[in-house]
């Protein structure tokens, strides 16, 4: 049986442990051989997309060594498997790194393209929107960028349809970034939370309960916002639902 | 000289040269309505136009719609009458500032965005298309093409001095958004397409 | 050079005091963004077309030299008069030693972003001379004292009401005037009087064929044409990179241009000069100002490609609310954040910061410029020639260390999760960007290692 390497990104493990559950359990339930490879601390993006790239190598080394034996490395979060996609390198072993480069996946494109998941056995009866986090979307390709002319499909869209009793809530601006960024949230403080604000609204204005979305790290920003604004809205990763009922 | 240096540190900077792409083939995707497209697309930038059966249709409806005006220029003579003067040339363009209505002949429509194709010895003098108050342009049906590569292919090698693609009225949007006709140039269009 | 006074944070932290005017101007760009979409959909090849504009343009800069060569051969033959000028002083003293040739002191000047990167007015009014700018949004913020604030909408930051103050002022508009079409009509008849006595007109250029020596000149006002054919002396500023190797090429960019910029089919106008009207004289002025530097950056050269649509920063949502003016640089957004730090890395070195890599100004962009992958490069570039603020390199060595060792990570997180530290929760008082506007995250119970630890193993 193939074996699956659990990243669970540092954010996650520190602050959303309830989407990292989710994410073991649901591959679990698929039936897959499922590790967390206790080693692992961060992908090293939160460094590099600030400038500092060239600091992430002992990062880098570690996030190798932990995950160079499994056959697929699934995470819950598209923006850090991105940056592993994109930037993964080690001076010690770059030729396992280059495998790890391509062996990494986000939970979403993991169960659709791979594990090519049908019929899910969940169940979550609310009213849903789905938030697009742009390094997924525009990134790892989860869903059709609304720039492009061209044919639309939703990977993450296509899961939640077999949701049961889920409602899908239409958005104004279907795929417009909530202004989380990384160190962009702090650096630019005032554009990052009217960003954030925008993108809550659009939401409320249409009625959801809860927004999901395949990164939790937006979420917790979209979060952040809707309790200083007292909302009742709960912000879950995609996860969490497709792990429910 | 500066020339000389810009062009040692490009050669030095640019490149290994990078072929051109096959040019867009001009079989298309979608078969265009050619008149009813360029119809459409003239009238969605603020354009009006008139499609007649025959040449000689165009000279009452010019009459009609600018008979109030006081100085109307043509530069196709086949619509010159009393009522509609024949262009004369005046080498100084300032003499043009009064121009009320110009009227050329083109012989290049783009379907896809409605632009006419005129040069300079179509329009009698460079500024007249622009500093008139009114445009109007007489185009055969035949001239018609789907769209700019199509254009471009018709323009081919064609010398001229002076050349221009003009979509609909002069417009600016530049006050919060709202779409006004007649910048600084002609405050209409008015275009004839004949079979 | 000189550090800026002000940061693109700082900058849009002022622009943000006004969440009205933000949500007026983040709505009136995403309106245009939807105009664009319209319009990119209704052509099926599109994506295509993109992709032949990206690569007409590769071959362009991969033998940019060759191109310039035959352009100036063409356009001398064509009877055009060819200056070069290897930075933007000398661009200005060229202009302002053909308008002293002629004794004419007063020019009007059609929208062309490399003077506003020259700071030609500026120069020509030190000189002395008077420069008036004929495209309405140029003229607006030129008698607001400001600069554009956008490439294709220079005045898109002002309301009616304030454009309204300023013909007051300047035009002699009824005071109170705000409608749009009254307010037009004021500036055509002002400029109109203007064409008509300048005896010089300068106009930017879109395009130039290397193939012919003509150059192309897009404008949907005119005011480029009224310009150049009432006036004795044209002089068109390009920058080198304008330089596409046929005519036959404006096919394919003069069916993107608009497009992306307005969601126009096409700009009204698209004007072709070859050859100087009988009795002008027409000079052209080819622009370095650091593109020869650019093109020598692999990372950074396919931004050399730009053809100014504005498209990137319609669809910013950073742009979109922070203003065009937050960017500090005579072109903002996306494009001004890849294009500013060539030239001053210091000045310039918050901009490619300016940004959540979001990464929808290179799916727009029609020549499939990768500006986001640029700002991720830009960051690196900066950082490692030392223009990042010294907080935060302490903070990124700090976090580095303990992401890189296991063993103190998890001690660290025991401590008090140590991310809170430093991704950027530190503690809840109105000091913490992240807290200022924004709730923590509640801290569980346990870590997910923690929980997998008792659960599983
Ligand atoms: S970078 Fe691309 S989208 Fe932005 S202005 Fe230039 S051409 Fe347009």
């Amino acid at each position: 049986m193939k074996r699956v390497g659990l990243f669970i990104p540092c954010y996650v493990d520190q602050f959303y442990p309830n989407a990292g559950i989710a994410t073991y359990q649901l591959l679990k339930k698929l039936g897959l051989d499922v590790t967390y490879p206790t080693g692992q601390t961060c992908c090293g993006q939160p460094m590099a997309n600030s400038g500092f790239e060239h600091l992430t190598q002992d990062c880098n080394q570690l996030f190798v060594d932990n995950f160079a034996e499994f056959d697929y490395i699934v995470s819950p979060s598209g923006s850090c498997v991105l940056h592993v996609k994109e930037h993964l390198h080690t001076e010690k072993s770059e030729e396992k790194a280059a495998a790890v480069r391509t062996k990494v996946y986000e939970l979403v494109e993991f169960l659709v393209d791979i594990l090519q998941v049908k019929n899910l056995k969940a169940k979550f009866p609310h009213k849903v929107g789905l938030h697009q986090s742009c390094h997924g979307q525009r990134g790892l390709l989860l869903t059709q960028m609304s720039e492009l002319v061209a044919p639309y499909f939703s990977k993450p869209q296509q899961l939640l349809a077999q949701v049961e009793g889920l409602e899908l809530i239409d958005l104004k601006r279907e795929d417009e970034c909530c202004g989380f960024g990384g160190t962009f949230c702090v650096v630019e403080e005032a554009v990052s939370v009217k960003m954030g604000k925008d993108r809550v609204k659009d939401h409320l204005v249409n009625g959801a309960e809860y927004i999901t979305g395949a990164d939790m790290s937006c979420l917790m920003h979209m979060e952040g916002i809707l309790k200083r604004e007292n909302s009742k809205v709960k912000v879950l990763h995609i996860a969490e639902i497709l792990n429910a009922g | 000289m500066s020339r000389d240096k810009i062009l040692a540190a490009l050669r030095q900077n640019q490149p290994e040269l990078v072929p051109l792409p096959a040019a867009m083939p001009l079989e298309r995707v979608e078969i265009l309505e050619l008149q009813a497209k360029f119809k459409a697309m003239a009238e969605g930038i603020g354009s009006t136009v008139h499609l007649v059966d025959e040449f000689a249709a165009i000279h009452p409806l010019i009459t009609a719609r600018f008979s109030g005006e006081k100085r109307i220029v043509s530069t196709i003579k086949e619509l010159v009458s009393a009522g509609i003067p024949a262009f004369e040339f005046d080498s100084d363009p300032h003499s043009y500032e009064d121009v009320d209505v110009a009227i050329f002949k083109s012989n290049l429509g783009v379907a896809e965005n409605s632009a006419l194709w005129l040069t300079e010895d179509q329009m009698g003098i460079r500024v007249l298309p622009f500093i008139t108050q009114h445009i109007v342009m007489v185009v055969p049906l035949s001239a018609i093409v789907p769209d700019m590569h199509t254009a471009y292919q018709k323009i081919g090698e064609a010398e001229y001095d002076f050349g221009t693609f003009i979509a609909g009225p002069s417009k600016t949007a530049d006050i919060e958004q709202s779409l006004i006709l007649g910048a600084h140039g002609p405050r209409s269009m008015t275009i004839f397409i004949y079979a | 050079m000189s550090a800026p006074t002000k940061t693109h944070p700082e900058l849009s932290a002022v622009f943000n005091k006004d969440e009205e005017r933000v949500n007026w101007h983040d709505e009136t760009l995403w309106w245009i963004r939807q105009k664009r979409d319209k319009s990119a959909n209704s052509i099926p090849e599109w994506e295509v077309l993109r992709e032949k504009a990206s690569q007409i343009k590769s071959n362009a800069l991969s033998n940019l030299a060759g191109y310039l060569v035959s352009f100036e051969e063409k356009a001398k033959a064509n009877g055009i008069i060819v200056h070069w000028a290897a930075d933007a002083q000398e661009h200005n003293q060229i202009v302002h030693q053909i308008l002293q040739k002629h004794g004419i002191r007063q020019l009007v000047k059609s929208k062309s972003m490399l003077t506003e990167e020259c700071h030609l007015n500026e120069y020509l009014e030190k000189q002395g001379l008077e420069v008036i700018d004929s495209d309405l949004g140029e003229r607006i913020v030129q008698l607001a004292k400001e600069p554009p604030s956008h490439i294709v909408l220079p005045c898109i930051h002002k309301k009616k009401e304030e454009i309204g103050d300023l013909f007051h002022q300047y035009l002699g508009v009824a005071a109170g005037t705000s409608d749009p079409q009254i307010l037009t009509e004021a500036a055509r008849v002002h400029l109109r009087e203007t064409f008509l006595t300048r005896k010089a007109a300068l106009t930017g250029v879109n395009f130039a064929i290397a193939e012919t020596g003509e150059f192309v000149v897009c404008t949907n006002e005119g005011n480029a044409d009224m310009g150049a054919h009432l006036a004795d002396v044209h002089i068109a500023c390009m920058g080198i990179e304008k330089i596409i190797p046929k005519r036959k090429h404006l096919g394919v960019f003069l069916r993107l241009l608009a497009r992306s910029a307005t969601g126009q089919p096409i700009t009204t106008y698209s004007s072709h000069f070859k050859k100087p009207r009988a009795g002008q004289e027409m000079h052209l002025v080819l622009v370095d100002n650091g593109r020869t530097i650019q093109m020598g950056r692999e990372d950074f050269r396919a931004s050399l490609k730009c053809i100014r649509c504005g498209a990137c920063m319609n669809t910013c949502p950073v742009y979109r609310r922070s203003g065009g003016h937050s960017y500090h640089n005579a072109i903002s957004g996306p494009i001004g954040a890849i294009l500013a730090p060539n030239l001053d890395r210091e000045k310039y070195a918050d901009l490619p910061f300016a940004s959540t890599l979001c990464g929808s100004c290179t799916n727009v962009c029609p020549v499939k410029i990768d500006i986001h992958q640029q700002l991720y490069k830009w960051r690196q570039v900066i950082v490692q020639e030392g223009y990042a603020t010294s907080a935060k390199k302490m903070s990124m060595k700090i976090m580095n260390y303990t992401l890189s060792s296991p063993g103190v990570y998890r001690t660290a997180g025991k401590a008090g999760r140590w991310v809170l530290k430093y991704i950027p929760f530190a503690v809840n008082n109105h000091f913490n960007p992240w807290y200022k506007q924004r709730d923590m995250p509640e801290v569980p119970k346990e870590s997910f290692g923690e929980w997998y630890k008792k659960n599983v193993k």
